[in-house]
């Protein structure tokens, strides 16, 4: 393991940013922290650069403990939100800027320090704006370049803190994706805190859920999106329906009719949630089955090649949100107003106990 | 063309009218009496002029202006950057109050800051006596001028380094320090880069004004021919002796030596943050 947290806590004032957490990040990773904005997981982030220092706890790179070590001696590239590129210098001085400040004993020599800022000028695919200003680039080709600067020092870790957040959707797409392939040619072990459950879910190998300071789970992204520990994750990883549920002799049922498929607690009797996607969500128009929920049609808007609808039914407290391909909904006919039947593929049922995320500890 | 406005419907209205009465009042309160002066010493000849302004009790007084000017605006630049960067780094009880008397030296009269200067450092005051203790004289003496002069234009520096502080983005120096630069590093290729064309002007600034000054000095400076006269008491001077076209032509190299440096400083200054922001 390349980093290990252990028992780290960070209170500011009254709130309670990171509550006693344990973590441990497998070398050459690409590991997304990933939770809603006050989550706590760019404090973690900073308290892991030595940014930040953490109440209680340690944190060690490699075995070494490196709690105590100053942010300027712990080898860590950090790339920030909004670049914080040096904006007197030239692409080339702030790239080459951590190899400069090294003490003179270990400072490479001026060609050795050329060679390696055209390295990495060329490993973002930018070489050629080495001696540009920052306020002459685009934000894309910024945040590439504040990357080779991180890059250039030949960090043991490297801690991205929302590095797409401030860049507009298109760019931030490509962005991510060419990141992924970056890491897979340089293999750094690697940190990005995003709030994007899609973002996390496309670049990463293992992603860390956190929630009011704590660790939610973790694991792969495909592990985490089709087995979410809990209803917070379920939620969080994406648009969710929510339906009253009771589960009654390991038979989950919505208003009266028994869900088919999905899981829930087999063992146990209660009132719950049961949580269904809106591309589980199937439109009829006949009632085809017993498994089947009425409801009413009151919006649809075509996406591109999906149709979005937005219903009506008992057993919902808000509007229920389905997704089905053009190609399926066109020959059903079916109009603003119409009454049409449900049916939920693969359902969850969280019981009343379990279904919020405990609060507090 | 020397008016390059381009032809394009404004958002803002009134652009001809505004422009119009700032350009009137600049010319009422600043052109003007500085034609007038330069009027006031074209009757005289340009031998004349040379003979008052290169008078060897002027140009003494040229020297000791000149040198306390210079040492007080540096004084004030290392001064004056301590005490904005405490304003802007830290929060400390009072600071509203330290931000406010930064000021003083503007609100209060000079007059009634080189009377309480003088009293203070004369050798029967608090900071005299002290200062005597060491063998040191400030009262009366050149030394006297810079106290005077780095009093009353330290606010210059201040007041335009506070906002450029205040603008460096504290992820700068974090950037830095994650890439292993240390304190003094950060602060010598991070923050004074990024500050330095408002700490340069603001010493400029103080080193103008101190240049001009002199109620606040003449009460403390001792006025001593070829010691501690100062070129605005050169005028003074030339005044009381109703010689109008000699207190002038004095003026007017003042007035040119600081226009002189204003100017140079303002298009340096542009250069730089051309480069900033990239246009």
């Amino acid at each position: 393991m390349s980093i290990e947290i252990r028992d780290v806590n960070k209170r500011f004032g009254d709130f309670v940013a990171v509550d006693n957490m344990n973590l441990s990040i497998g070398e050459g990773e690409l590991t997304a922290l990933l939770g809603p904005s006050g989550s706590g997981k760019t404090t973690l982030l900073r308290i892991i650069a030595g940014l930040e220092q953490q109440d209680s706890g340690r944190i060690h790179f490699y075995g070494e403990d490196t709690t105590d070590v100053h942010v300027s001696d712990r080898g860590v590239g950090f790339v920030f939100q909004h670049y914080a590129l040096f904006r007197h210098m030239t692409v080339f001085e702030n790239v080459a800027f951590g190899l400069t400040v090294k003490p003179r004993k270990e400072r490479p020599s001026k060609e050795e320090i050329r060679e390696r800022v055209m390295k990495v000028l060329k490993l973002v695919q930018l070489d050629w704006t080495a001696k540009r200003y920052p306020s002459q680039l685009s934000g894309g080709q910024r945040q590439r370049i504040a990357l080779a600067r991180a890059l250039v020092i030949e960090p043991k870790v490297l801690l991205l803190d929302e590095p797409f957040g401030a860049l507009d959707t298109k760019v931030r797409t490509e962005l991510r994706r060419w990141l992924r392939r970056l890491h897979d040619e340089i293999h750094v072990t690697s940190v990005f805190v995003t709030h994007d459950q899609e973002e996390a879910l496309e670049v990463s190998d293992r992603v860390v859920i956190m929630n009011q300071g704590r660790l939610e789970q973790q694991g792969t992204p495909e592990d985490i999106y089709d087995h979410p520990a809990n209803a917070f994750v379920f939620d969080f990883l994406g648009n969710v329906n929510q339906f009253r549920a009771q589960v009654q002799q390991g038979q989950a049922r919505v208003e009266g009719h028994a869900l088919t498929q999905g899981s829930w607690p087999k063992d146990r009797n209660g009132e719950g949630l049961a949580y269904v996607r809106p591309y589980e969500v199937d439109v009829l128009k006949q009632p085809e089955g017993d498994d089947l929920l009425p409801a009413t049609v009151e919006l649809i808007s075509i996406i591109g090649p999906t149709v979005r609808l937005e219903l009506t039914a008992p057993g919902s407290e808000h509007l229920v949100h389905a997704e089905v391909p053009k190609s399926r909904f066109r020959p059903l006919g079916i109009q603003q107003g119409d009454q049409v039947w449900l049916r939920l593929n693969n359902s969850r049922v969280f019981l009343a106990g379990d279904v919020l995320p405990p609060v507090g500890s | 063309m020397a008016f390059a406005i381009p032809i394009r419907k404004r958002v803002l209205p009134g652009f001809g009218l505004s422009l119009g009465i700032s350009l009137f009042f600049v010319s009422l309160v600043l052109l003007l009496p500085v034609t007038g002066l330069v009027m006031q010493t074209a009757d005289m000849g340009w031998g004349r002029f040379w003979q008052v302004v290169t008078d060897p009790r002027v140009v003494a007084s040229y020297k000791v202006t000149l040198t306390a000017a210079l040492i007080a605006s540096l004084f004030n630049g290392v001064f004056g950057l301590l005490m904005a960067w405490i304003l802007v780094r830290y929060d400390f009880w009072g600071k509203r109050l330290l931000d406010g008397l930064v000021d003083l030296p503007f609100a209060l009269p000079t007059a009634v800051a080189g009377i309480a200067l003088s009293a203070l450092y004369a050798q029967s005051g608090w900071y005299g006596g002290f200062f005597e203790f060491f063998g040191v004289q400030v009262a009366y003496t050149p030394v006297g001028i810079m106290v005077a002069m780095a009093f009353t234009s330290v606010p210059f520096v201040v007041r335009t380094v506070q906002p450029v502080l205040e603008d460096l983005p504290l992820e700068d120096e974090e950037a830095a320090s994650t890439l292993g630069a240390s304190g003094s590093q950060i602060f010598r290729r991070i923050v004074l880069p990024a500050i330095w064309p408002a700490w340069v002007t603001g010493m400029a600034l103080a080193f103008t004004r101190s240049l001009g000054e002199f109620g606040a000095i003449i009460f403390i400076a001792g006025n001593m021919p070829y010691v501690s006269e100062v070129t605005s008491l050169m005028i003074f001077v030339r005044l009381q002796e109703y010689d109008y076209a000699a207190a002038s032509a004095i003026a007017a190299v003042i007035l040119l030596a600081s226009l002189t440096l204003l100017l140079s400083i303002n298009i340096w200054q542009a250069r730089f943050l051309r480069r900033l922001h990239g246009r």
